[in-house]
């Protein structure tokens, strides 16, 4: 069996990108420590032929749903800026793209972060946002053209490869 | 994985962002006592270093820029302790002061707790003895066999000292051939020779 460590080294990226699409980028950090430290809990019991990555996705959406909660919960104000770790350069592209992603009907963003960013195939995408495996399939189909409308015709190219897949 | 191509590049963690939640995972998962085997690693005069440490102590130091690598180490640890492992320094803060104090020559003698239930049996006998060997002396393959109870187990001593678990720390660098010669090493024999020049200069 891998070693924990190897796991986060080969995977902590893909769950950071996931719960920054569904999240933003900054309650991505408190649900991605999340699903870790929960992960490293089960991570014996796992079995040796899991999908690990669609594991930790299937975690990082619970705690996603957590994190939001809280957030509800307490709608205080935050006092560190969204976006203060991110390179000023990064700051209009990622600042468009989170609003795009936030634009989307919840379902959409749920099926183009875990399939897309997160490698899970749409039988288990459907299993997480409920629906059938087609229905995610469109639903992802949808995201995805519509974060290109409103992203602009510029990444035309690059969307249409990821949407074949 | 990002099949959409440079769509989603903005979602792309710095290599600084990654460092930070993982150093934070580590505390988290340390203060919920889910770390089984603490690891980190670092350079060193002999090349990059891999330290573990279970919460017994010291378990395991490494030479990780031969056989293979990180990775053949961190699963090494998995199958036989834990999979469990999680980076997490400042588990290791000691045995790091420690080596970096004695590749100064500054350090003769290490006192950290070490954990030796990768060495078993003869094994472990042999690590035993190595113990004893004092900083700026060696002692022949031959001599330790006899030390650990089997002088004639003399090959049985050198494979005893490759599988060595925490080299440095267990000084099997300080064994050599009858003829004088240093002979092999985990860390490869050129970083034998450091060692051993280190010590005859600082002893």
């Amino acid at each position: 069996m891998q070693s924990f460590e190897q796991v986060v080294a080969a995977h902590g990226a893909a769950v950071l990108r996931v719960c920054r699409a569904v999240l933003g980028p900054v309650d991505a950090d408190d649900a991605w420590s999340e699903t870790f430290l929960s992960a490293l809990r089960a991570y014996p019991e796992l079995p040796q032929d899991a999908n690990v990555e669609a594991w930790l996705v299937t975690i990082a959406h619970r705690k996603a749903i957590d994190v939001r909660r809280r957030a509800a919960r307490s709608p205080t104000p935050r006092a560190d800026g969204p976006l203060a770790s991110t390179p000023m350069s990064d700051v209009e592209d990622s600042l468009t793209l989170y609003q795009a992603l936030q634009e989307l009907p919840e379902r959409q963003r749920l099926c183009v972060a875990y399939h897309h960013l997160g490698g899970v195939p749409f039988r288990e995408v459907a299993a997480l946002v409920g629906g059938t495996e087609a229905a995610a399939r469109r639903a992802s189909a949808d995201g995805i053209r519509a974060l290109r409308a409103r992203l602009g015709a510029n990444r035309h190219s690059a969307l249409t490869q990821g949407a074949s897949r | 994985m990002n099949t959409a191509g440079t769509l989603f590049s903005s979602l792309d963690p710095t290599t600084g962002d990654l460092a930070g939640l993982r150093a934070r995972l580590g505390n988290s998962a340390a203060a919920d006592q889910l770390v089984d085997v603490a690891v980190t690693t670092t350079d060193s005069p002999v090349g990059t270093l891999l330290l573990a440490a279970t919460e017994l102590g010291l378990v395991r130091v490494a030479y990780v820029d031969l056989g293979n690598g990180v990775d053949g180490v961190l699963e090494d640890l998995s199958t036989r302790i834990s999979p469990r492992v999680l980076e997490h320094r400042s588990a290791l803060d000691p045995a790091l002061r420690q080596l970096d104090a004695y590749f100064e020559g500054s350090l003769h003698q290490f006192d950290v707790a070490v954990d030796l239930r990768l060495a078993q049996g003869f094994r472990r006998r042999v690590v035993d003895n190595l113990r004893r060997i004092p900083y700026g002396r060696t002692a022949t393959y031959a001599a330790v066999a006899a030390g650990a109870g089997s002088p004639r187990a003399v090959r049985a001593v050198g494979t005893a000292c490759a599988l060595n678990p925490l080299p440095l720390v267990v000084p099997c660098h300080r064994v050599v051939r009858s003829d004088g010669t240093p002979g092999q090493y985990a860390g490869g024999v050129e970083a034998k020779r450091l060692l051993l020049a280190l010590e005859r200069r600082s002893g």
